[in-house]
């Protein structure tokens, strides 16, 4: 395949792998914030390529594992209402709700359908006026303009039985939190590539400057991590913080502005609660105001309690880095990608569920 | 069009079967009418059957027929048998037209006489609409074990061989393209076929030196791959290379986040061979029907036990895990 190839030719890579190991000449901690970024790392096998001395730590990059509880409930709820289609994207139907994952709730007969966009929600509603079709919209800027535009195309196309249910997070308060909190002891960032493809790379330089740490935009191919990661070992390696970026095939400097102007018709900044950290101001959007029809959290009234996360879960300290999942007293016992007690576990981006797969590999 | 009364048992239900089944399917056992065939098979047998419920029934490259028939056809030959008998039972939903019903029953009987199997009993039920999926067939099968046969998962040794026999994930993607309404640039088919002639043409060369035989159905060549692993607590080695994929199923897989691994086939099969015989059972086997394009892709090995480890293309090394449940697209 042309354009990802090129990119994950042995070769190179074991040219960057070479290269980082002549660089690096102390122990770094790099987190890669993007849980496609994860995953790359791990389908490839590039963690066990990397020198003693580099450590990746798996962000928070990962829009199953951040979607709160109770909002998971809210979209069980609504599922499993007469004549609600609740439809979403493929691996957020398997996260465990507090009594059970949407998946289960299509086996006991809610409308649940999985999507690739949701425009294709909005032709469903547009075939079924009968029913109330939400989306779950959840994800990162990089999911947000297809749905911002599903509601600006709903609204244009007078389709009154759509709506969003929205959980919308933004990377750069994450890798703010991150930084923020004392225990995290994280050296560089990979910036997620496809989030400053929509966003462009301004945000990036106050965190790099206040945090005093180099972020480096970075893909998702073979070569594109292990030359991100190289960027980040020499800025390190010279005591440099600067923001770079290594995806520059993808990531304009300025992003992409059509797109930033379709959620900036849709969306309004919102603090955002973040499964296992808790709530970050300005972390998110919300559908503004002249689009509340459209709000599936306006539009029904979900009699739900907030249930409580599991006591034992850490995930919070794992999405920060300052935990590795082994770290966990229910790590590949009661907690599996079969039964898990926490998001991270649920996703193949979920960084408990990257190390279950790849830590029992005998080296 | 099928209605509830085709399943009645009644004047419905025999001039469907008079009016065509048993003339299309003929053969002295079928010819009987009776509840059941009565025959005699001397020697070691094996028996298996298997329900299949794929949608859309009708997709490039075949249809739920000829899938049913070539799935235990292929089962069977996985035993090390060459299938003799079939029973056939349908389960039709109403509303179903003739027309795809004579449709599938045509290309279950050229899969019979490709597979040299004979349909020798059946069995058809209409259920109401919106209770089934157009169709589901049941198939099951009964054949003789080739005399040199040894296939057993407790036969397999550390050194063993592991042969891929074609190009894996082709069946899933077009499945799943059908559904989605993707579409590429050239045609891309099913690859359901019978396996049944080539599994006993490598028999007759190599018989007990075949320690497996196991076709990569639901859950693609990962999940036999980790069954291997799993009962004989042996490790798995394969190697990302060696694997084959078409570049349009490998850009659908990419598109939408699958991995080619967990994808189902439906005429690929996995070899467990010794060592010694492991070079020459893939010349043989890359001379027979479907096997051109057959590669060793892995071996048998002691370290890290009920373990699949896949060597990555860029020389990385990963755990191939079982599926926790369906393989659901990633958000991004």
């Amino acid at each position: 395949m042309k354009f990802l190839n090129e990119y994950r030719d042995p070769h190179l890579v074991e040219q960057y792998t070479q290269e980082i190991r002549r660089v690096v000449t102390r122990p770094w901690k790099i987190m890669e914030v993007c849980g496609g970024q994860t995953h790359g790392l791990v389908k490839n096998g590039l963690l066990q390529l990397l020198p003693p001395e580099v450590t990746m730590v798996h962000g928070p990059g990962c829009p199953v594992c951040v979607t709160p509880l109770h909002l998971i409930d809210k979209a069980v709820w609504l599922a499993s209402r007469p004549g609600v289609a609740l439809c979403s994207f493929g691996d957020m139907i398997r996260v465990p709700g507090s009594r059970r994952s949407l998946l289960e709730a299509k086996a006991l007969g809610a409308d649940v359908r999985i999507l690739y966009s949701p425009l294709e929600a909005v032709k469903i509603a547009q075939e079924n006026p009968d029913k109330e079709v939400v989306f779950f919209a959840v994800g990162f800027e990089t999911t947000a303009p297809a749905n911002a535009m599903s509601v600006l195309h709903a609204k244009k196309l007078g389709v009154k039985n759509y709506s969003i249910l929205t959980s919308h997070v933004l990377v750069p308060p994450a890798i703010e939190a991150v930084m923020s909190d004392p225990e995290t002891a994280i050296d560089g960032f990979l910036a997620a590539g496809h989030v400053c493809a929509i966003m462009g790379i301004s945000e990036y330089y106050p965190i790099a400057e206040k945090y005093q740490v180099p972020i480096v935009i970075t893909g998702f191919e073979p070569v594109d991590l292990l030359q991100g990661i190289l960027m980040t070992i020499r800025q390190l390696e010279n005591g440099e913080h600067r923001v770079e970026n290594q995806y520059s095939r993808v990531v304009l400097p300025d992003g992409n502005p059509a797109a930033r102007n379709i959620i900036g018709q849709a969306f309004d900044t919102t603090d955002r609660e973040w499964r296992g950290i808790g709530s970050i101001p300005g972390s998110g959007w919300e559908l503004r105001t002249e689009f509340s029809d459209f709000d599936a959290n306006k539009k029904f009234n979900v009699p739900l309690e907030k249930a409580p996360e599991s006591s034992v879960c850490i995930a919070g300290q794992v999405l920060k880095g300052i935990k590795k999942p082994f770290e966990c007293p229910e790590f590949g016992k009661k907690c599996t990608p079969s039964n898990p007690l926490g998001a991270p576990m649920v996703s193949s981006e979920g960084a408990c569920a990257a190390y279950y797969h790849f830590s029992s590999l005998i080296a | 069009m099928i209605t509830l009364g085709h399943g009645s048992g009644g004047l419905l239900t025999n001039k469907l079967l008079e009016s065509g089944v048993f003339d299309l399917l003929k053969n002295p056992l079928l010819d009987t009418h009776h509840d059941g065939a009565v025959f005699e098979m001397p020697g070691r047998l094996a028996f298996s059957t298997d329900s299949y419920v794929v949608s859309p029934i009708f997709f490039p490259g075949g249809n739920i027929g000829e899938l049913a028939v070539n799935g235990t056809v292929n089962d069977l030959a996985m035993c090390g048998a060459a299938a003799r008998y079939l029973s056939l039972a349908f389960i039709l939903e109403e509303g179903l037209t003739m027309r795809e019903f004579w449709d599938v029953l045509v290309s279950i009987k050229f899969a019979a006489e490709h597979a040299g199997v004979q349909i020798v009993t059946g069995d058809t039920k209409v259920v109401e609409r919106g209770k089934g999926d157009k169709i589901f067939i049941n198939t099951t099968g009964i054949g003789q074990v080739h005399p040199r046969a040894n296939i057993a998962m407790g036969n397999i040794q550390p050194g063993d061989k592991i042969i891929c026999s074609g190009y894996i994930a082709t069946h899933g993607i077009v499945i799943l393209s059908v559904r989605e309404g993707l579409e590429f640039g050239t045609t891309l088919l099913s690859d359901t076929t019978n396996l049944n002639h080539t599994v006993l043409h490598l028999l007759d060369d190599f018989g007990p030196d075949i320690t497996l035989l196991r076709d990569a159905t639901r859950g693609g060549v990962a999940t036999v791959l980790n069954e291997i692993a799993r009962d004989t607590r042996l490790g798995v080695e394969i190697h990302q290379k060696a694997l084959k994929v078409y570049e349009e199923v490998d850009g659908a897989c990419e598109m939408l986040g699958l991995d080619p691994l967990y994808v189902a086939n439906e005429g690929v099969f996995l070899a467990v061979v010794r060592p010694d015989a492991a070079e020459a059972f893939l010349q043989k086997l890359r001379t027979l029907e479907h096997g051109a394009d057959a590669e060793i892709i892995g071996e048998v090995v002691d370290a890290h036990p009920k373990q699949v480890v896949l060597h990555s293309r860029v020389g990385g090394r990963r755990v191939v895990n079982m599926l926790a449940g369906e393989q659901l697209p990633r958000i991004c």
